[in-house]
């Protein structure tokens, strides 16, 4: 399979790629690794008429230790972060999550900017991101903002980015010897997650993340404010289905979908120490 | 477009379409066949090389988003007198190979694996094969091939 043709620019500078942005508007696409973008491409359900290529752009790949927060560059592989010192120090469910995604291949390609920015509900990352309270840095010609994760999924696919805005920096408060659990079925080794929770212990509360359980990454509020009211980790998952929106398919019913979650949501929960 | 690959130590210079597959561009553009096409669709491992050291699925890769940098694959493994690296070596020493079409694309892998861990026990070699599909062999030999090779004091250094 082969993309439809495209016109193809290598950003040197962010501020490059954020001017073709503006210019090309929705023609225009962003590649980083390209493990969302160019599987849609090759199926032609995409077929951007340009490609913004920010690979070149290393000083976007890091993984710092900032001031209260893990600071990681949007062109930041998920390898990189697995692997990073500072990651499996100040935020290590995140360290876990990007280790299970894929397969080591993936892993050496895929970014957690391009994971995030494409909006995926069964993508692991915004989950975890979402679970740990995490903030989102954009960057468009007038500069730069903040914006936090619970409002950055808008829909299915769908995010707070505008058209010639691109992620550039994922921050997560520092929780150094947070206790924390991930769960994903799979059907197979590299499968996205039929349904994935995550749950971690943070100063003030448990923060829970589900998996594809709906056209955006989901964080559990019903789940979060039972434990904040005492409940332990049976009780409280019992109510990890409620504000979620599952689709079926061949991977199971909306019903299965919702019994898994509450398995798995109990799993993460009991992991983390609740 | 015009894109300039190191490929095996040699350095490439072709002309080639923006939307060509690194994969394609292997085969077609430079003439290594070894790099073989299974799924197409970034889960079976058959077209793994290494990029800059580590393994990536050719598939899923453009060309012109590795232009300047390092690429290896399969037919740079062996040493100038043809001689077969240690990992190539191992596959036909543990018969790690029945059809052979994954072949290539296993050893990369395994080479990207142990140069990440040198002493991998047999679940970091199954969990790290993760990204590689075999129909004939079951894995078992493949997995003993990627130990026997993790073995050889030159893939320690």
């Amino acid at each position: 399979m082969i993309p439809a043709p495209f016109d193809y620019v290598r950003a040197s500078s962010l501020d490059e790629a954020i001017r073709l942005l503006g210019e090309h508007g929705d023609d225009a696409k962003l590649l980083a690794g390209g493990h969302s973008l160019l599987p849609l491409m090759k199926m032609r359900l995409a077929q951007p008429a340009l490609l913004v290529d920010i690979g070149p752009l290393r000083e976007l790949s890091y993984v710092k230790d900032e001031d209260g927060y893990v600071a990681i560059g949007a062109l930041t592989c998920h390898h990189d972060i697995a692997t990073s010192p500072a990651a499996l120090d100040g935020a290590p469910a995140l360290a876990h999550v990007a280790g299970q995604i894929g397969d080591p291949q993936v892993r050496h390609r895929g970014t957690i900017g391009g994971s995030i920015a494409h909006g995926d509900p069964a993508s692991d990352l915004p989950a975890v991101v979402l679970a740990l309270g995490g903030t989102l840095v954009a960057q468009g010609p007038h500069g730069r903002r903040e914006i936090d994760a619970k409002d950055f999924f808008l829909s299915f696919f769908e995010v707070a980015l505008a058209p010639d805005e691109l992620l550039v920096e994922v921050r997560v408060p520092r929780a150094p010897g947070s206790q924390w659990g991930f769960e994903k079925l799979t059907k197979r080794a590299a499968d996205w997650a039929i349904v994935g929770a995550v749950a971690v212990r943070k100063p003030d509360g448990v923060g829970v993340g589900l998996v594809n359980m709906g056209p955006v990454p989901l964080r559990s509020t019903a789940v979060e404010a039972a434990v904040a009211s005492g409940a332990n980790a049976a009780q409280a998952a019992e109510l990890a289905a409620e504000g979620t929106e599952p689709s079926a398919d061949f991977n199971g019913s909306v019903a299965y979908r919702e019994h898994v979650a509450r398995v798995l949501v109990r799993r993460a929960l009991e992991r983390a120490g609740v | 477009m015009q894109i300039d690959i190191t490929v095996n130590g040699t350095a490439q210079s072709h002309d080639v379409e923006a939307r060509t597959l690194l994969v394609h561009y292997l085969r077609d553009a430079v003439g290594l066949t070894g790099t073989n096409v299974g799924c197409d669709t970034t889960s079976c491992g058959a077209c793994t090389v290494l990029l800059n050291g580590q393994s990536v699925k050719s598939c899923t890769v453009l060309a012109a988003q590795v232009a300047g940098e390092e690429v290896i694959t399969i037919e740079g493994l062996a040493g100038p007198d043809g001689k077969m690296g240690p990992v190539q070596q191992s596959f036909q020493d543990c018969h790690g190979l029945q059809c052979g079409y994954c072949t290539p694309g296993m050893v990369m892998a395994i080479t990207s694996l142990l140069a990440e861990n040198s002493d991998p026990t047999e679940q970091d070699v199954r969990i790290g094969l993760e990204g590689n599909l075999c129909r004939c062999t079951g894995y078992h030999n493949i997995v003993e091939a990627a130990l026997a090779a993790s073995r050889v004091p030159e893939m320690r250094q």
